[in-house]
This record gives structure tokens, C-alpha cells and sequence, in this order.
């Protein structure tokens, strides 16, 4: 074998990205309308607890049945044009919003959402995992990784609008951040 | 289920921690990284994007009434992965400040002149062999206050979705010779120096357009698939 190639490194998304990251529909995992659609929403805050305004947040996820529209799910791509990924910027105080369908569970795995961070002063991807509080969490392998002491963290909780997620880049709530 | 995983490529990426750039420390998260193997969600990720990408988003001297301020220069290169796959269908979004170190954006506090005809914004689709072209405008460095006298060298920021949620990639190409990079912590808060020169784009004579434009080429490399699952890996996945 070749020697592999050096990946590219990540650099910051940095304070301007809004001119050009943002889409009118990124928080639109699902059209305005579909039955059964809710809202994930929730605040992102520094180490000091004031608002992260300049994050993009990325989700991805399953969709209801819990299949992926991809090549290298084994179980064989599905075309139920789910879009399955969201972006948002926070806003000035730092609120973000998806529209979405609830995942369904994967083989072996709890439902839950992925998600990417990015935002000035990070150098690199931050990733973690939205967890549904009324779904059976007891036997997910993602989880049982993490310390039972931070585990809350990354289980959403029941929001009029659906359900609530913040992220704390820091402090006594941080939330638990993946390296994949 | 035998799942294809990416290979990790610590050596070649920034740290969490990097205090020289002074917004770091009061955001990087205080706790370790919980190492999470890769299974179904992390190896499929959104294929989308052909239906995002107008005419001229991938020419950002064309998408004003006038011709925007500034050396006109043709961005070219590859999407590959680790093993040299070029990386077809793939998403790129790129922005960047204008002629004068200026970006088009309202925070933009920088006292150089904004440019009319510039937004600094485009986004393209790799073609079959992985290639993608921009047209644009020599972007100018800009102060930013993260020490004395700093200053960013010009640099375009760039935005892939690869094929896969751990293929994600958001970074920074750089320009040859760039007497700033010396000051630049972000620049080298990867330690790497093979990683580091990896986001310098190369002066392309050949890809210039006579009496038009200069060009330069640029290879992006997003994480290479490992060989084989792991058996362990693997067992994890039949729980
Ligand atoms: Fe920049």
C-alpha cells in the first residue's frame, strides 16, 4: 500500500462565515408542514455562561425508520428523500432551531442526532450526540462510553416546541464532546 | 454489520487547546474528548448540494453588475481521500474578504473599503475526477487584534461535506510565500510542518488564463477509509 495521504488540517470557521454558510433552509430537516414535525432548539453558551453568537451547528441523522439515503449503509441506501441534515447559526443570543422528524433506532443503537460545532476560537470540529428523553437510552454503546455523571448532557429534555438541547462549550454542564 | 471507518489523522490536525489564539481558551471544552468509534450515523453523511450551486457561484468576479477591485486569480484542485480517491459530486463552499482585507459582512469593523461588486461568497460541485475551479479576486490580509499587530495571512475559507459525517472538513487555503505566517497562530496551530504546508496552495503557471488571470492549484485531502473493520469494532456493532 501507498503511503496515505496527509489529511488536510481544519482551521477555525472564524467571526464571518454568515456571509456564506448560512441556508434559508438549513434549519428545514424537514419542510415547514410535514405531520409529525417538532423542533429542536436550544441556547449555546461559553465557559463564562454568555451566548455563543457566532457557532454553526450541523445535524445529521437517521430518518424515521431509521435508515440512512447513503451508499454505505449495508442494509442498502433508502430514497424516502429525507434530507436527514440541518444547519443553523446562533443568533445574536445564541439560540438555534431545527425542524425535524424523530429518528428512528439503529441497529444496536438508541436514536439520536449527530452534531458538528463549529465557531470562532475553535481550530476544529467540535461533535456530539442529541439522545430523545422518552426513548429507551439503557443499552445505547455511544452512552455507556461516557461517565455516567456527564451522560445528561447530551439527553435532550420535553419542550413545548419539542425538544430542548443546550450546549455548553464549558462550565459545570459542559456538554460531552466525541472524538470520531 | 462490517462497516466501513475512517482513519484517524491526529498528527495532521490543530489541538482542542490553543491558547495563542486568545478566543480559544474560553471556549475549547475543559474535558477530554470521549474517543467514540465510528458506526452507521459517523460513516453516512449528507450527499447533497448540485441543487444549491447557481451559475455563478463558482465565479465571484461575475455576480455584480461591475467587475469587483483586484488581482483576478483561478482557484483549481482536487477533492482526494487519504488513499487518493478523488472525491466526486462533492459540495465545496468557499468565503473570503475582499482586495482590501475586507469581508462583506456587518461586524467587519476593518477600516479598508468594502468593494460593491465583491460578496466574497461561491460554492461548486467536484466534477467526476474530483475537480472543482473558482474564479475570484486575490483576497487582502486583515488585522484582528489577537495580538500586537496581528495580522491574518490572506487566506480563503473553505467548507466540505465529503462523503461521510466524519469527513467533514471546514478550513483555510493559504497563499505561497505569505510573509505572515510567522505571526499567525492559527496558521500554525497545526504543529505538523507537512500538515501545515498541506494548506498553501501551489503557484500554477499552467492553469493561468493568458491576459486574464493568475491561477493556483490546491488539493483538498478529507480522511482515507481504513482497509478493513476492526474486529472489535465490529463486535460492537452486532451488540
Ligand atoms: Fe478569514
Amino acid at each position: 500500500m501507498t503511503e496515505p495521504l496527509v489529511t488536510t488540517s481544519s482551521q477555525t470557521v472564524g467571526p464571518f462565515f454568515a456571509i456564506g454558510l448560512p441556508w434559508e433552509d438549513g434549519p428545514f430537516v424537514v419542510p415547514a408542514g410535514t405531520p409529525g414535525a417538532f423542533h429542536i432548539a436550544g441556547r449555546m453558551v461559553d465557559g463564562t455562561g454568555e451566548p455563543v453568537p457566532d457557532a454553526l451547528i450541523e445535524t445529521w441523522q437517521a430518518d424515521p425508520d431509521g435508515r440512512f439515503d447513503h451508499p454505505d449503509d449495508p442494509r442498502g441506501a433508502v430514497s424516502s428523500g429525507f434530507r436527514g441534515f440541518g444547519r443553523c447559526a446562533t443568533d445574536v443570543n445564541g439560540r438555534f432551531e431545527f425542524l425535524t422528524l424523530k429518528p428512528g433506532a439503529l441497529p444496536g443503537q438508541a436514536p439520536h442526532v449527530d452534531v458538528s460545532v463549529f465557531c470562532r476560537g475553535m481550530l476544529r470540529r467540535l461533535v456530539t450526540r442529541i439522545y430523545f428523553p422518552d426513548s429507551d437510552n439503557s443499552a445505547d454503546p455511544v452512552l455507556a462510553l461516557v461517565d455516567s455523571e456527564f451522560r445528561h448532557t447530551l439527553i435532550a429534555s420535553v419542550a413545548p416546541f419539542g425538544y430542548r438541547f443546550d450546549i455548553c462549550l464549558q462550565g459545570q454542564d459542559e456538554t460531552v464532546f466525541f472524538d470520531v | 454489520m462490517r462497516l466501513p471507518t475512517y482513519r484517524r489523522d491526529e498528527e495532521s490536525q490543530p489541538p482542542v487547546h490553543w491558547p495563542d489564539y486568545v478566543s480559544n481558551p474560553g471556549r475549547a471544552p475543559k474535558r477530554p474528548l470521549v474517543l467514540m468509534p465510528q458506526r452507521l450515523t459517523e460513516i453516512t453523511g449528507p450527499l447533497l448540494g448540485a441543487e444549491r450551486v447557481g451559475q455563478h457561484d463558482n465565479d465571484l468576479t461575475v455576480q455584480h453588475v461591475g467587475e469587483p477591485q483586484g488581482q483576478r486569480i483561478v482557484v483549481t484542485g482536487r477533492v482526494l481521500d487519504g488513499d487518493g480517491r478523488p472525491i466526486p459530486d462533492t459540495l465545496l463552499e468557499i468565503w473570503q474578504a475582499n482586495a482590501s482585507g475586507r469581508y462583506h459582512h456587518n461586524g467587519d469593523r476593518h477600516p479598508a473599503p468594502l468593494d460593491p461588486n465583491f460578496s466574497g461568497v461561491g460554492r461548486c460541485m467536484t466534477d467526476a475526477a474530483g475537480r472543482y475551479t473558482f474564479t475570484t479576486i486575490q483576497p487582502g490580509a486583515y488585522p484582528w487584534r489577537n495580538h500586537h499587530n496581528a495580522w491574518r495571512p490572506a487566506h480563503i475559507h473553505f467548507s466540505l461535506f465529503g462523503q461521510a459525517f466524519t469527513q467533514r472538513l471546514i478550513t483555510q487555503m493559504y497563499f505561497p510565500g505569505d510573509p505572515l505566517f510567522g505571526q499567525d497562530p492559527i496558521f500554525n496551530s497545526v504543529r505538523d510542518p507537512k500538515a501545515r504546508e498541506s494548506m498553501i496552495a501551489s503557484f500554477d503557471l499552467d492553469a493561468t488564463v493568458p491576459e486574464w488571470a493568475l491561477a493556483y492549484s490546491w488539493d483538498i485531502v478529507l480522511r482515507g477509509k481504513n482497509p478493513t473493520p476492526l474486529e472489535n469494532e465490529e463486535d460492537e456493532d452486532d451488540d
